[in-house]
């Protein structure tokens, strides 16, 4: 039997990476894809505490579709708007894109 | 040491791996291949926390409607080799603190953490799930499904190329 903990700590260790990923990097895909992961881990938290703490209870399995459906509609927004902003400005840096700075 | 236990860290390898070449890869598309890398093995930490359900969606949406929007994304930006400007930003070394700082917190407290385990109840199956999304969840699947409509409007009428 797996212990719990090593379920968290790799789910602590991913979120650590792709919070990283979201501060540090300068493309605003990688940023997205950051996102992504943290989302992830999220998810592997959910699914480890039900079949620990609550089994059968369902509520983490649920959570975890909904948290799904929310990634998805998160990406196919952030890319949208990516892409937007790369007719316009010809860039994907985000650094490049400061227009609302004064 | 089991044999789930020993398989448990070789996806975990695998996962952490995937997500630091996803954080370091300096050409995009590798970037995400590694992505991929690592939502494929979280789809396996699934399946030894016997939700196959999620594993089966994982790779369904993660793996292969995420991360292929995201391919497309990257290919329609053509910033593929960042045309020789750095990866990370200026503020990186304080993003690794703030990053490496937050990990310390969360192993040090889930490694002392006590948690009270259920006794062993039967894993939910996948008829119990889809039985559970039509009844005591029946109204945040509806919300889930109209978020799901309102984004893909939404985002083809961002992405539409204005005409002129």
């Amino acid at each position: 039997m797996i212990p719990l903990t090593w379920y968290l700590v790799l789910s602590a260790v991913l979120f650590c990476i792709g919070l990283y990923g979201v501060l540090a990097r300068r493309n605003a895909i990688a940023i997205l894809m950051g996102a992504e992961l943290m989302l992830n881990s999220a998810n592997i938290n959910l699914a480890a505490f039900e079949r620990y703490l609550a089994a059968g209870s369902l509520a983490g399995q649920v959570f975890v579709i909904f948290n799904v459906a929310v990634a998805a509609a998160e990406a196919a927004v952030g890319l949208a708007l990516i892409l937007a902003i790369y007719r316009s400005r010809d860039t994907v840096s985000v650094e490049e894109v400061d227009l609302l700075k004064g | 040491m089991s044999l789930t236990q020993a398989v448990f860290i070789l996806l975990g390898a695998m996962a952490v791996l995937g997500a630091l070449g996803m954080v370091t890869l300096r050409n995009l598309f590798h970037s995400a291949l590694a992505m991929i890398l690592a939502l494929f093995s979280i789809a396996g930490v699934y399946v030894l926390l016997e939700a196959e359900f999620l594993a089966v969606v994982q790779v369904l949406v993660c793996v292969g409607a995420i991360a292929m929007l995201i391919l497309f994304g990257i290919m329609l930006t053509r910033d593929i080799v960042g045309r020789a400007t750095p990866v990370r930003n200026r503020q990186w070394p304080l993003a690794l603190a703030v990053s490496a700082g937050l990990l310390a917190v969360l192993a040090i407290g889930l490694v002392r953490a006590v948690w009270t385990q259920a006794a062993g109840a039967a894993p939910a199956g996948v008829a119990d799930l889809g039985l559970a999304l039509v009844g005591p969840y029946a109204l945040p699947f509806e919300v889930a499904s109209v978020l799901l409509l309102v984004a893909m409007v939404g985002a083809l009428i961002i992405a539409r190329e204005a005409r002129e």
